[in-house]
Parts: C-alpha cells; structure tokens; sequence
C-alpha cells in the first residue's frame, strides 16, 4: 500500500476566503482561481462587506456547476446570477467566436458588487477581481480610475461606466490577438470583459512570421477555446507592424463604441497606446493616434 | 515510454474547478501547477503581484497580508499518510530537518496509534440533552457520557480506553467508529439516556431531536435583561425573557431598577434567586428558551394589582434566542390577551436575536501521546516528555497547534477542525490513529539522543519520499481558519 504524506501549507479544496488587507480598509476574496480585493465607503460599509463575504461563498462552486455549459458559444440559459450575466454580456458578440468564459471574471465583479450594493449607506465600492473592475458610484460621487499605461480616468455618478477590464497578452487568460494590453470602460465590468477579449483579440496580424501560436488547449487542456490558436510568442515587429495591428483593433473597438456595448478602450501595443471613445482621460506620456 | 508517462496530464483538486494541468503548465488559478506529475503550489507572492497590478488601484500583497499559511518556507510535511509501526522500534517515518531564520530544525513526523484518546463535544444549546453522567449512545452502544455544562453549551465526553477496548467487542467498535467519524467532521447521531438524540458533526450546528439548532442564546434571561433593558424602557410596560436557567422579569431585575422601572404587579412561578431573577420557571425541554414551554403565559400567576396591575398594560414575553417572542396587553379582568407586535418591539426582538452566535459543535480530540511512539522520536523517551513540557519542543497534530495538559505524560488536545482533511484512521484493536510531528532545534534532538542518522532534508522527502511509498497529497491547511 502506497501511502502518503501531506505537505500541509499549500492547500487541497479550499473553501471560500476573506482576509483583510494590512491596511484593514479592503477584503481580500479568494477561492480557487478568483482574487477580489472589494472596498466600500459610506456608512453601509460594514454590512456591505458581509454581504459580500456571504455571496462571495458559493460564486465559484455556481460556475463550476455549469462549467461545461459556460466553456461552449451555445447553450440552454444557466442558472446562476453570474453565469447568467457572462450569456448577456457576450451576446453581443456573437457574430465571432467568443463563449461565456470571456465575461468570466467581469461577470464575478458585478455579481459580489450587486450584493454590497444590495443595502442602504454604500456611497461608492468596487470590487477588483484580478484586474477586472465594477464600481458603484451613488449620485454626486465619482471614482478614479487607474488604467494601465493610460493614466487614470475620473468617472463620475452620471457617466454610464460601472465597470472597467483589462485583456491581452500580460493577462491570465491566453488571447488570440498580440495586443499587449486592451483596457475597456463599459457599463458593467462583465460587458467591459467581454469587450476587451474581443479587442484584444482583434489586435492582429494575421500570417506575420514573427508571431508563434499554439492550440489553447495544448496550454490548458480545459480551455474553452480548444484547438483555436493563441499567442505564445511576438517578435520584432516593424512600426508599420505595430500601426497595422492597432488599426484592426481600434476599428473593431470604435465599432463596439458606436454600438453602445463600451464607452471607451486604451489599446497597447509596443509602447504605443491608442484610445477609442471620449472619456475624460487624464493621461500621462501617451502617444496619440 | 518514459516521455508518455510525463506527458501525462493531471487533474488538480485544490479548488472546485477541478483543471487538468498539462505538464509542466499550472492551472487557471496561477497557483497550482503540474510539476513533474505532481500538483505543486507555485510562488503565491509573484503571482499576486503581477495580477494585482493590472488593476492598478492595489499595492502587492506580503505574506503577512495572506492567511498566513501559504508563504514559501510555510510548507510543513505533517504526520498524516506518513505510515507507522505499532510499536514503535524504529526511527518514526520521516525525520525533516530544515533552517527556519537560521537555525537547523527538526521535525518529526509519524502517524501514532492512540489507545487511550477520545473526543470532548462542546454542543452549543441551552436545549435539556440529558442530565449529567447519563449515558451517550451511537448505535445503541455505550460510547461516553454526559459532563458538566458551560455557559450556553452542553459537553459530552466520549470514547477512551474503557469504551474501546475495556467492554465488549461491539461497543469497542461502535465506539471506534463514531470517534472517528466525528474527527473527520462527519455528523453522528448520539442518544443520551433520558434526554435527546443529537446529531453532531464538528464545525456545524447540533440537530437536537430533529431541529437544527441555529442560534446559541444571548445570556441567560437575566442576562438578557442586563443587556436590553434601556432600550426597552418607554416601549413597553414590562418584559419577561424565558430562559430554562435563569428567567429575567424587567420591573423587578437590578438593571429596570436603576432605570427607575415601575411596578407591574407581575408574578412569575418558579423560585426567585435575587430581584428579578427566577430559577426553574419550568422543565427543561425544547420549548421557549430551552424550557419546556409552549405557552409563554402558563409561568404567570394572576397579576396583583396593588403593585401596579392595571387594564392596558403592556408585556414582552421572549427567548434567550429571540427565536420566540409573543405580545400581550392586560385585559378589564387584568388577564393577558394577545395582541400585534409594535414594530419597535419586534426591532428588538431582532436584535436579541443578531446578537446571538451562531450554534455550532465543537470536536477536541485528546489523546495521550506517552508511550512508546516516544521512542520513534528519541532512544531516550522520558527526556522527550520533558522537553515537550518545557516548551523545548513543538507538537502539533497535522500541523495544528495542541493543547498539551501540564503534569505527567503527553497528554493533548487539538481541535479536529484545524487538522487537514482525512487525518484520521483506525486499527483494528480498535484505535485510533492521527498524526503526530514533534519539531524541535537539532541541537535538543542530538540532546534527547535523537535518531540523527535518520534526518533527512525537506527537499530529499519531496523529491524522494518515504519508506512507505512516495505518493504525495497536497493537502488544505486549515490552521487559520
């Protein structure tokens, strides 16, 4: 008989955790693949943060439950309040291939969000999970926003932005584009998700030899999007590359502003960054198109 | 041949996602990955760093901002799966040596067989389970007994040498099993002679005759009142809070006095301790306030009217829990009729009723670790027993911190909820088996006449394993929950 001997201090199914930050003004959220960090103002705070707490307990088990439902582009309408809203958000989308996964970690956001904000006395809170963003703003408040590589954009109570995500090629997820970096402001963070998948993955060079690709699921044998190929590898790319690439991009990106699904996206590439859409950005050390 | 087998990719079962890791590649979380064919926890600290980044707003995360248990040099290769003899006649499974801030440690790690051990059940319920001493029951055999009761909680102590081994066969085993079963933190269903069954399992509320048990009360009644009276005053005419031990009345109790309370001509049967303060207004049971009450109304006498009795009147009558709660006003003939609940009362009812904890059971295993495991350690065992109780030496049951009782022996308590998952075994005699590390300087090991010879670094465990096998299980640490 084989037996064994745990290496405790690593973990084997691990529940739900909340911890508080060092400086004891945000919670840290983690369970399994999810990291939250959540903050919340206003005199509701502290049951804000319990009622995140208890929501946050069974998000990722949801998601899980349905997961092979939420890794194809079809399917009967999930259940769960997030699976739910990661179908609306890529709904929109549809007409290139993208599956709920893509809205995964905004959809999260909005769902621990909805709970915080589901009583009195929050004035403005924000939920970060890995980089995607939502934030609630009560009326006569405004919150700042950090963009990567961008600077920080100031969005007040009646901007229509509530969420706010990052996608490409430093993300966690594999992207099928060589964007660098793609940063979306919509109206939740699970639209601005979806949103900046897709643009990421519109940032392309289509046949150029000095990108290497791989089938995802040689990468990760779970993936959603299967034998499709995703970028490993980028080399030297001319600046005429660089422009090429960003162009298909901020087409694609200011379709989807004219269509309503984003306000506005900061696309990298190379150090160059280019911006779609009219948000007041306070940028620092950009280049402009 | 080789080259199939490390392609092989695996299943993690750190989270509920359940990814398979390609070789070589980690999961969706960036933390576990497929090293080798082994799920291996990658660097926490690189990985939340560049993650946290993107969003710009948070500063990275320091081990001490984690949970604590899952920096680098946290890793500890605890006692559980290690294997073991019985008795112990050689050098205990795996003998880790380690440098924490310098210094060389040791730990030692074995799995022990414990003869005598048992479990003390802390039950979180004013509810009546049985008298003191009487006999607690799985499967209709004899496994403990009921003990002296803590404020708001009822104690059983279970198991022991005389149950496992000292009566018959069926009752050793019966015994075994639910010893086990309730270190796991499966729930057993426990008869108490006289009194209630009472499923308990360890981190979850008791189910006492069949109704889960949510909430453990505020106080005893007079308690209670010493808490709410000022935010009762003004609202009502008078409240009664229901408790099995101690039933409150507002207008008599210390607390409504200062408050310059009026009387109302109130009269409660049972026996008054002090002003206010009743004991035995009822039987135990499962009723109001772990009383055996239905009717709230059946512990008044008829109310006295020169002491204040008047038409109109009004009476809070509420549990310990604020699960019950009832409303009346004093009728012409100054009997208490049941009327609606103001919403003010009912606010503080409800706040009775947050500031209740939740009920919960609460497994100890404890065990006497003196025997001869001791010699797996050291040649020399008494030198073991007390450099334990000088704090020398370190133990830990699966890495949980132990109680260790002063005196004679090695006599500990753990809470089964901080041991990794499936720590726990059994042998046939019956026992039980749990895993036991012994960590000290290396220094005191070669004092204690320690198997030094038989120390082996953490890196040659991972990497090498054990005389029993080199299959390795990574497992929750659930210390800091």
């Amino acid at each position: 008989m084989a037996t064994t001997f745990v290496w405790s201090g690593t973990g084997a199914m691990t529940r739900a955790q909340a911890t508080w930050l060092a400086d004891g003004r945000r919670l840290h959220l983690h369970h399994g693949p999810i990291d939250m960090i959540v903050e919340a103002w206003g005199p509701g705070r502290g049951t804000a943060f319990a009622r995140a707490v208890a929501r946050f307990e069974t998000v990722l088990q949801e998601l899980v439950d349905e997961l092979p439902r939420l890794r194809v582009e079809n399917g009967p309408v999930p259940k769960s309040e997030t699976a739910r809203a990661m179908c609306r958000a890529i709904a929109p989308f549809s007409d290139r291939f993208i599956t709920p996964m893509a809205a995964v970690a905004g959809a999260g956001a909005d769902t621990i969000l909805s709970a915080m904000t589901g009583g009195p006395g929050v004035s403005r809170a924000y939920v970060n999970n890995g980089g995607d963003i939502a934030f609630h703003i009560a009326p006569g408040e405004a919150m700042r926003i950090a963009m990567p590589g961008t600077g920080t954009a100031r969005v007040a109570s009646c901007d229509p932005v509530r969420g706010v995500a990052t996608s490409g090629r430093d993300g966690r997820s594999h992207s099928r584009g060589i964007a660098d970096q793609v940063t979306v402001l919509a109206g939740t963070a699970a639209q601005a998700d979806a949103a900046a998948t897709m643009i990421a993955n519109a940032v392309d060079l289509p046949g150029h030899p000095a990108i290497t690709r791989v089938p995802a699921r040689d990468l990760s044998p779970d993936s959603d999007l299967g034998a499709r190929l995703v970028t490993t590898h980028v080399g030297v790319l001319s600046t005429e590359d660089t422009k090429r690439a960003l162009d298909r991009g901020a087409g694609y990106a200011d379709q989807l502003r004219q269509r309503g699904l984003i306000q506005a996206a900061a696309l990298c590439l190379r150090g160059e960054t280019w911006l779609i859409g009219t948000l007041a950005l306070q940028q620092t050390d950009l280049t402009y198109a | 041949m080789a080259d199939r087998v490390r392609e092989e990719k695996i299943r993690c079962d750190a989270c509920p996602v359940m990814c398979y890791i390609a070789p070589g590649k980690i999961g969706a979380c960036d933390r576990y990955g497929n090293v080798e064919g082994r799920i291996v926890r990658c660097d926490p600290l690189t990985i939340l760093d560049r993650r946290l980044e993107a969003g710009g707003e948070v500063r990275p995360f320091l081990a001490s901002d984690w949970d604590g248990s899952m920096a680098g040099e946290d890793v500890f290769i605890s006692g559980v799966g290690s294997g073991t003899t019985y008795p112990d006649y050689k050098p205990a499974p795996f003998i880790v040596s380690r440098e924490i801030e310098g210094a060389d440690v040791i730990t030692v790690v074995t799995e022990a067989i414990f003869s005598y051990c048992g479990v003390k059940v802390k039950i979180d319920t004013d509810r009546h389970l049985g008298a003191e001493a009487a006999v607690v029951r799985a499967k209709g055999e004899a496994i403990g007994h009921v003990t002296t009761s803590e404020y708001g909680s009822q104690m059983l102590s279970l198991g022991g040498v005389d149950h496992l081994t000292g009566g018959s066969k069926p009752e050793g085993r019966v015994t075994c099993d639910a010893l086990l079963r309730l270190c796991e933190g499966k729930p057993v269903e426990l008869s108490i002679e006289g009194g209630a069954t009472v499923v308990v399992q360890a981190g979850e509320a008791p189910i006492v005759d069949g109704v889960r048990e949510e909430r453990m009360r505020v106080g005893c009644g007079s308690a209670a009142i010493g808490m709410f009276a000022s935010q009762w005053q003004g609202l009502v005419d008078e409240v009664v809070v229901v408790d099995d031990h101690i039933t409150g009345v507002v207008s008599e109790h210390q607390a409504g006095k200062v408050l310059g309370w009026p009387d109302t001509g109130i009269r409660i049967k049972g026996r008054r301790s002090t002003p206010g303060r009743y004991f035995q207004v009822a039987k135990p049971g499962s009723g109001w306030g772990g009383t055996d009450i239905k009717d709230p109304l059946s512990i008044l006498n008829p109310w006295w009217e020169k002491k204040g009795a008047r038409p109109g009147l009004t009476l809070l009558m509420v549990s310990t829990t604020g699960e019950h709660a009832a409303f009346f006003v004093l009728d012409d003939a100054l009997e208490p009729r049941a009327a609606p609940m103001p919403e003010v009362l009912k606010a503080s009812v409800e706040l009775i009723a947050e500031n209740c904890e939740p009920a919960l059971c609460t497994v100890m295993f404890q065990a006497g670790a003196g025997g001869s495991l001791r010699s797996g350690v050291t040649q020399n065992p008494v030198k073991l027993t007390r450099s334990v109780h000088s704090g020398e030496t370190c133990v830990t049951c699966g890495g949980a911190g132990v109680y260790v009782w002063p005196g004679g022996g090695i006599t500990l308590m753990v809470d089964v909820t901080k041991m990794p998952e499936g720590s726990f075994g059994y042998v046939p005699t019956p026992a039980l088996v749990a895993p036991l590390e012994f960590t000290l300087s290396r220094e005191a090991y070669r004092a204690l006449g320690g198997h030094d010879a038989a120390v082996r670094s953490v890196a040659d465990i991972l990497k090498t394993g054990g005389e029993y096998g080199d299959d390795i299980r990574v497992v929750r640490d659930r210390r800091d929950d």
